[in-house]
């Protein structure tokens, strides 16, 4: 596990950048990760991603499947893309401080 | 980071030469694309695997324990008096070289240690070393050597460039299952804690909340949920399952793959469609949410890891009282239920052999397990004339079937799927001879490397697979490859966008979704995925 110092903060990361845990997860990881990512600006579109993961993931204890996520923001998953270069997954979900999906997919 | 993949060019230009040095002396290269990440403490320790650490492969240090040399001979001589396979296996081989070229990952990365002969001496050289007379004196010049660290992180690489997919045993004239000494070196290293994450968290995940992802009981049944909104608006039938309900005559498990990933989710789909066609034909089927995992990623770790996953689907079948169980569209759950399930949780006195509800058929083959495939069951309804339905809703999809490994070499499923889809479809085309049935070429992905950090060994091992389904894609205009495997459905899709552009992946039970007609339904004008049906394109 590699440690991330970023704006007097100090993050835990896996492998692939991914937060330890979604406990601590804070503001300042989004613009860490926003650099990261090369996104240029966060718009609300960006937010609105970030806060659909982060609600269900507090109700489910898991990221919702790409296609919810899809319905639940009005986003299609192009759109998706182009707010986070890396996907839904390695993005989007890693801004928003959630574990990475393992198994069958 | 692994994501850069080479160009398909340089991927494709292997070389098959071998290294000027013998395969001793080469020793074993851990790189970024061809490795998984290791497996931390975190979910060893809850499941109880021992010595769980975390640790780098790429890393000189792998903080072994002090006596791991000592773990690993006991844990090798205790198998060897447990399997007597494995002391077959260890004895027979002539090193003819006929599963030499027949293993994806060597034809597509033309290491030599990837031939199943080579892998096989990996582990077959310490036996020799520490169980015959002559590797005990003559060591080398007899093919034995002693266990090292060098050894170890060796195993450690070749086992996991090993899908487990059975191929090579398939031509070995002696019929040496390489995939076993897989299994046995896998949990050889399991003893040391040398596992790879993305085995290791689906199997405490699934030890836990009873499916690999970790989906909780209400997130499982949110999931359905959404499911029943999607075929609501494409069909305009509100399907209705029930979950957990005792009394059900059936048990339905599938891999959870199907309800969280694309393109799973559309044969998920295609479950619930056909579930609600038949209730009112007598089907009296429930999901679980706590049995809410057909795969059995603890087949990729040890035996015992492998019998405590499998029993909770016939705990939780006792615990509904149903009759039997009808599995998903799962690879490597079939060989589990197939090969090891009598004789290891089985055999399961406390349900019924199988019985159709709607056309009465026994289903003998079942007669142990209690367990049969969704597609046994759709395709004995097809042979009855049970079902309606309308073909030409899946006259976009040019198709192809990709045989699964476990399905197929482990169970001797071949014909069910192929008439299940010649019916529901009026476009499919077989790949060449050699790559289909119980010669199938793996996708590449399996038995828990279906990562995403070494998809250069994925889309390598891939190649032979995807190279048949390229030659129907221009000699037939496939456009599509079905399949009855989840980790098939997550896997294929990346390595077709790789080698083959243009061809999706779709599950059997998402075509039968397609073209089955439901009473009370609306116009169909789009499949699954919500495309629009041929001639239904607007201009």
């Amino acid at each position: 596990m590699a440690t991330i110092e970023f704006e007097g903060k100090s993050f835990t990361v896996d492998e692939d950048g991914f937060i330890d845990s979604f406990e601590n997860w804070s503001e300042e990881w989004v613009t860490y990760v926003k650099g990261v990512e090369g996104i240029d600006e966060l718009t609300e579109e960006h937010w609105k991603v970030i806060n659909v993961l982060q609600d269900y993931y507090k109700k489910n204890g898991i990221a919702p499947m790409v296609r919810v996520l899809s319905k639940v923001t009005g986003f299609k998953l192009k759109h998706i893309y182009e707010l986070f270069p890396s996907g839904p997954g390695k993005g989007a979900c890693k801004m928003a401080g959630l574990p990475k999906p393992t198994g069958c997919v | 980071m692994a994501d850069e993949v080479p160009k398909v060019e340089e991927m494709a230009a292997i070389n098959h030469t071998p290294p000027k040095t013998g395969w001793m002396d080469t020793p074993a290269v851990i790189r970024p694309g061809m490795y998984c990440y290791s497996a931390k403490a975190k979910p060893l320790n809850i499941v109880g695997m021992p010595n769980g650490r975390d640790w780098d492969p790429i890393e000189e240090d792998w903080h072994l324990p002090e006596n791991w040399m000592e773990i690993v001979l006991e844990g090798l001589h205790d198998r060897l008096h447990r399997f007597r396979s494995l002391q077959l296996f260890m004895d027979v081989c002539v090193r003819c070289g006929a599963c030499a070229d027949k293993c994806h990952f060597f034809i597509g990365s033309g290491d030599p240690k990837n031939m199943p002969v080579l892998r096989a001496e990996l582990l077959r050289s310490v036996y020799r070393k520490e169980y015959t007379l002559a590797g005990k004196l003559l060591g080398k010049m007899v093919g034995a050597r002693k266990l090292d660290e060098r050894v170890l992180k060796e195993w450690w690489t070749y086992f996991f460039q090993c899908t487990e997919c059975r191929r090579c045993s398939v031509f070995c004239p002696y019929g040496i299952d390489t995939a076993e000494i897989t299994i046995i070196g896998r949990e050889l290293l399991n003893l040391l804690g040398l596992n790879i994450d993305w085995i290791a968290t689906p199997v405490s995940n699934c030890y836990r909340t009873g499916n690999h992802l970790g989906i909780q009981p209400h997130a499982f049944k949110d999931m359905i949920d959404f499911f029943v909104d999607e075929v609501e608006d494409v069909t305009g039938v509100r399907v209705n399952p029930s979950f957990n309900r005792k009394g059900a005559e059936i048990l339905f498990i599938t891999p959870s793959g199907d309800v969280f990933a694309d393109p799973g989710t559309y044969t998920a789909m295609g479950y619930l469609i056909l579930f609600h066609y038949l209730e009112s034909m007598g089907l009296d089927i429930t999901w679980s949410t706590y049995a809410s995992e057909g795969g059995n990623f603890g087949f990729f770790t040890s035996h015992e890891m492998m019998k405590r996953l499998n029993a909770k689907m016939y705990m939780e079948a006792k615990r509904l009282g149903v009759k039997y169980i009808i599995g998903g569209e799962c690879g490597h759950m079939w060989r589990v239920i197939h090969q090891y399930m009598d004789t290891m949780n089985g055999p399961a006195d406390h349900l019924e052999v199988p019985k159709s509800p709607i056309t009465g058929t026994v289903f003998q083959n079942a007669a142990s397990t209690k367990m049969i495939h969704i597609t046994e069951f759709t395709a004995d309804l097809l042979r009855h004339n049970k079902l309606k339905f309308d073909k030409t809703r899946n006259d976009n999809y040019n198709l192809t079937f990709h045989d699964s490994c476990n399905p197929s070499r482990g169970m001797g499923l071949l014909e069910e799927p192929r008439y299940i889809i010649k019916e529901m479809c009026n476009h499919f085309y077989e790949m060449p001879e050699g790559t289909i049935r119980e010669q199938t070429f793996c996708c590449g992905s399996g038995s828990g490397l279906n990562a995403g950090e070494d998809l250069e060994l994925r889309f390598r091992g891939g190649m032979p697979r995807a190279n048949a389904v390229k030659h129907v894609h221009e000699k037939h205009g496939v456009n599509t490859v079905a399949c009855v495997c989840a980790i098939d459905r997550a896997a294929l899709p990346p390595l077709m966008d790789y080698w083959v552009p243009g061809v999706q992946v779709a599950g059997v039970h998402e075509l039968v979704g397609n073209a089955l007609i439901l009473d009370g339904e609306k116009e169909r004008t789009e499949d699954l995925r919500f495309e629009p049906l041929a001639g239904m394109e607007e201009e």
